[in-house]
């Protein structure tokens, strides 16, 4: 009984999600909307990412604004600089992200735990300082990068991106859940519980860790890409060691034990920032730092696994009820 | 690269390596103890400076007693915190709880940037001993500098005894290698977790009171602080206060000899990247015995 | 339960603790709108709305403050006088926080939600760059508050773009100016790594020859730096006449007291303009004693001769401010918010009535670019087609910090 209600959760999840996505961008919602649906789109692939990292493998990487802002800076230069096509660029950003990743891989993953954190959180400040030194544009940034197009169709509107950024980044959750309930998922999940009995059923630990860290920097950096050709503007400080931190928020607050809960983890961190708290000036911060204490409190293990314990509750409470009903009518 | 010159780098190093190591000592005990990044430990910083700039300028209260009082004043927020929000949260993973320690961050610099009479302007306490710099060996050093390096050594030193000779320190030390035996010879992690909480808020205190007048304090300036110190922790591998304060002083000297050396990339401009690339090394270098310990505890 | 009771304590804590504070800046929020009711007797007609996003929070709220400040003073004086034509003003005010993502969702709300007729802010280079895209996109006018001159360079491009702040181009000219008369030409050059920093040292290096000024050491530092000392002593090694540092606040006065530590004495110490405000006199303290700085009027409203054009509106603005912030709280960053919020009340005080949203926000575009002469805090503007600017040189003086205070220096 318990299976099949936790088995409908999952299926109503996606289903309102699609649903909501597919609404929020017509008249109900002034315009705005669009583009912070966008931002918590772009935020969500990265986050995802880091689910995937975090969540089932257990390795934290607090240098992920690194291959956001990589990915974003090669589509920024190549298109605008190089007059690149923006996809050839956004691919080429992908690859070299990805590149950049797994020579890096494989001499950072032998350090575990907090030190990983240590050396990944290093990567990242280096990786900023050298974007305002070294990129196009300095600490100003680039401005002015062309718009995605596919033919004649420009994606040079927000409710045009965000169905763009939208399309991506289910695509990109769509894989993850894949690999999540594949055979790498569980091999995954082997070596969050212990390395050394991962290592003996013949689970080469070090290349999955490798290759989930390379597959979550090039989401980072896809969703980079689609960050520089949204916004038409990017400098170094969309990539400063604080954004690293925000993302491993994200991730935990909406929950590392699902895919799912990237959407919501990036949802509600975009949403206080950009929306939720406006009206309340100089006070926005404090609110803000209360509500990830309270929610990190109370919902230790992530929005998404909360709201789904709450619902699963819901549904006993309401079968119980159900029965009650039932066998006092078949009393009477 | 002169003697003279080289003895002034050197010692602005240890001046900067200073401030990295005593606000990396906050890291490391909590780390030992809980396992815990503490995100706020910055902040605990920030907050001892700001409140002894506001007593001493405020409230007028003088000198050496305002000095103590925001101390305590940053104790008792680090005690507060630990018990409201890292206490409560009794079911959460550590990642979770160190999400806490961010949002508790956040939390602390909205509220100085909220309650203080300048607002969001920097600050700058007195200085100590007045600001007639002093030569010494070819350099000049101002005497607040004295004051950093002489704190954190005079720190590290007693932190060390507390642990080897004291008995509450003796259990902390048992509960930072293994809370699970540790409990079972009846040190409560709790208890210990308190008192990491508080000695680290009262490192952030002292070192912000004694930072503040020589590098200006703003309610913006715990999250950077913050970070150097962890860096200092890390290198020091979170064990010991010696280890801790050998890692700040090889941060600040290698930051401070990147500027003189004056070739190739080590300029002022990069002496970041040069700090962090050496962070890096010394993690990989380490990196086997590192994943050996890791896996013992 | 334990749990919710010590959460209720700390929240009942922290609000007392606000309100001992005095801050209340949520009575200052709801205390706007009331004035409107009692001032119109006559029938209210629609508000004009002004947005202005500014950075409230974040490493330039002490930009943002005052800005905020002046905005709302304005706002209120404005209403208190009738309004614009019988219409109130209406300014709403968003926390970039200095992130330029969130200054584009702000840019955004503002244009379709709020539905500005036009808006002041970012107050920093690179949030205003990030917003220049959707401004020109939407057709809304803009009046940036930050310093770099790419916010209204190329103009082709800018069509919607106006700033009121100088840039390091009517500024670095004045110091080399002031070094070449003085007989100065080894200069040392110490900026931080910020587009403010980086803008400054740029120009400082491009500049010299012309001037014929030997650059003989540049360097730099970030954000977090906590000393100098290291810096200095590799300018202090190439023995320089003169330093010029470019930076903000913080990294500004702990360069002077670096000095001084290192007993540079002999030599001299400029700084920018970002440095113009009280908060740096006071944090500096004795360090920063003797320290040259060019910068707006504002500082020295006294001081400016009596038929200078703009002593008028500098000795009226200050006057308003001190009234309400406190003795000495002046600043240039809130001039350059009173700058611009004027231009368009002016251009709102010239539109006629019953314009769509689209014509009205063209027309006060139209009318910022046609305003001919303006004397304001930051100087006279003479804006046109070609300049969004619109600042010659003669609008900067030089000061010198004198036991605390802003001394007019030339």
């Amino acid at each position: 009984m318990l299976e099949r209600v936790k088995r409908k959760w999952y299926y109503s999840v996606i289903v309102s999600l699609l649903v909501l996505l597919i609404v929020i961008p017509f008249d109900w919602f002034p315009g705005h909307y669009t583009t912070i649906m966008v931002l918590i789109g772009i935020n969500t692939m990265v986050t995802v990412g880091l689910c995937l990292l975090l969540g089932y493998t257990g390795q934290v990487s607090l240098g992920h604004a690194a291959f956001y802002g990589i990915g974003a800076y090669f589509s920024a230069v190549l298109s605008k600089t190089y007059h690149l096509n923006p996809w050839l660029a956004m691919l080429i950003a992908a690859i070299a992200t990805g590149a950049f990743a797994y020579v890096i891989g494989y001499p950072i993953f032998r350090l575990k735990g907090n030190y990983l954190a240590v050396a990944t959180l290093a990567l990242g400040v280096i990786v900023y300082i050298l974007f305002g030194k070294l990129a196009p544009g300095g600490p100003d940034g680039i401005a002015g990068i062309p718009n995605l197009s596919i033919g004649g169709f420009a994606f040079d509107t927000w409710f045009k991106r965000y169905f763009l950024v939208w399309g991506f980044c289910l695509v990109v959750l769509l894989i993850s859940q894949n690999i999540v309930n594949s055979r790498s998922g569980r091999a995954l999940r082997a070596i969050h519980g212990s390395e050394a009995a991962a290592e003996s059923i013949g689970i080469n630990v070090d290349r999955f860790k490798v290759k989930i860290f390379v597959l979550s920097c090039v989401y980072a950096s896809l969703a980079g890409s689609l960050l520089a050709h949204s916004m038409a503007h990017i400098s170094p400080s969309s990539f400063d060691p604080m954004v690293s931190v925000i993302v491993v928020v994200m991730a935990v607050m909406g929950g590392l034990a699902s895919i799912w809960g990237a959407v919501f983890g990036a949802g509600i961190v975009v949403m206080l920032k950009h929306e939720l708290l406006l009206g309340f000036g100089e006070l926005e911060i404090i609110i803000y730092g209360l509500i990830l204490m309270l929610v990190m409190i109370f919902m230790p293990e992530g929005l998404f696994v909360w709201l789904k314990s709450s619902y699963v509750k819901l549904k006993e409470l309401y079968i119980r009820w159900r029965l009650g009903q039932i066998r006092r009518g078949a009393e009477t | 690269m002169s003697a003279d010159q080289f003895v002034q780098y050197f010692i602005s190093g240890l001046t900067m390596g200073s401030i990295y190591a005593i606000v990396g000592l906050g890291f490391t005990i909590i780390y030992a103890v809980t396992r815990i990044i503490n995100f706020a430990q910055g902040e605990f910083v920030m907050l001892g400076g700001m409140l002894s700039f506001y007593l001493i300028k405020s409230a007028g209260i003088p000198l050496a007693p305002a000095l103590i009082l925001s101390v305590l004043i940053t104790v008792v927020i680090g005690a507060i915190m630990y018990l409201l929000a890292i206490r409560t949260a009794r079911h959460a993973s550590v990642v979770s709880l160190i999400i806490i320690t961010i949002g508790a961050a956040v939390f602390f610099r909205g509220i100085a940037g909220e309650i203080f009479p300048w607002g969001v302007d920097i600050v700058r306490p007195p200085y100590f001993t007045g600001s007639q710099s002093i030569a010494f060996l070819g350099a000049y050093v101002h005497p607040q500098a004295f004051w950093i390096i002489g704190t954190t050594v005079v720190v590290m030193i007693l932190l060390h005894l507390f642990l080897t000779y004291t008995m509450v320190g003796k259990a902390l030390k048992a509960c930072a290698i293994s809370p699970v035996s540790a409990s079972m010879v009846g040190i409560n992690p709790r208890t210990m977790a308190l008192i990491a909480f508080t000695l680290a808020a009262a490192l952030g205190g002292i070192s912000g009171v004694v930072m503040a007048p020589l590098t200006l304090m703003s309610y913006s300036s715990g999250f950077m602080l913050g970070l150097k110190g962890f860096v200092a922790a890390s290198i020091g591998g979170f064990k010991s206060p010696v280890a801790t304060v050998i890692g700040g002083f090889t941060l600040g000297i290698v930051e401070s000899l990147a500027v003189g050396i004056d070739w190739g990339p080590f300029t002022s401009a990069y002496k970041d990247v040069i700090a962090m690339t050496v962070l890096l090394l010394i993690l990989l270098i380490r990196s086997g015995r590192l994943a050996e310990e890791e896996r013992m505890s | 339960m334990k749990k919710y009771l010590m959460w209720a304590l700390t929240l009942t804590l922290v609000l007392s603790l606000l309100a001992i504070g005095g801050i209340g800046c949520e009575e200052e929020g709801e205390e706007e709108p009331t004035p409107t009711p009692e001032v119109t007797a006559t029938p209210v007609k629609e508000a004009y709305k002004v947005g202005a996003i500014l950075d409230l929070s974040g490493p330039c709220s002490n930009l943002g403050i005052p800005e905020e400040r002046t905005a709302e003073m304005m706002a209120d004086q404005v209403n208190a006088a009738g309004g614009i034509n019988g219409h109130p003003l209406e300014v709403i005010i968003y926390d970039t926080e200095g992130d330029s993502t969130k200054s584009v969702t702000l840019v955004t709300k503002l244009i379709e939600e709020d539905e500005v007729l036009a808006i002041i802010g970012p107050s920093r280079s690179g949030s205003s760059g990030a917003v220049i895209d959707t401004v020109t996109t939407s057709e809304i006018p803009i009046v940036s508050l930050a310093a770099a001159r790419s916010i209204v360079v190329p103009v082709e491009e800018r069509y919607w773009v106006f700033k009121t702040p100088q840039t390091e181009y009517e500024i670095i000219p004045e110091i080399y100016t002031y070094l070449q008369s003085a007989d100065i030409t080894d200069v040392a050059i110490i900026s931080d790594t910020g587009g403010f920093g980086v803008a400054g040292r740029t120009l400082c290096n491009d500049l010299a020859d012309d001037y014929g000024i030997t650059i003989v050491d540049d360097q730099t530092f970030a954000d977090a730096d906590t000393s100098m000392i290291s810096q200095m002593t590799h300018i202090k090694g190439e023995n320089p006449q003169a330093v010029v540092c470019w930076s903000t606040d913080k990294g500004s006065a702990i360069v002077a007291q670096d000095m001084k530590t290192l007993q540079m004495d002999d030599v001299l110490l400029f700084m920018s303009h970002g440095v113009a405000n009280k908060a740096f006199v006071q944090a500096g303290g004795e360090a920063v004693e003797g320290v040259i700085i060019p910068a707006g009027k504002l500082l020295a409203a006294d001081e400016v001769p009596a038929d200078d054009p703009q002593k008028e509106v500098l000795v009226s603005y200050r006057d308003d401010y001190e009234a309400i912030y406190g003795a000495g709280s002046i600043d240039t960053f809130g001039g350059h918010c009173y700058d611009g919020l004027s231009w368009v009340i002016m251009a709102l005080e010239e539109m006629p009535e019953g314009l769509t949203l689209a014509d009205a926000r063209a027309f006060i575009r139209d009318a910022i670019e046609d305003m001919g002469t303006f004397i304001g805090t930051g100087g006279v503007y003479n804006i046109t087609a070609e300049d969004h600017l619109g600042l010659g040189t003669g609008n900067v003086y030089m000061y010198e910090i004198v036991n605390g205070e802003w001394v007019w220096f030339k």
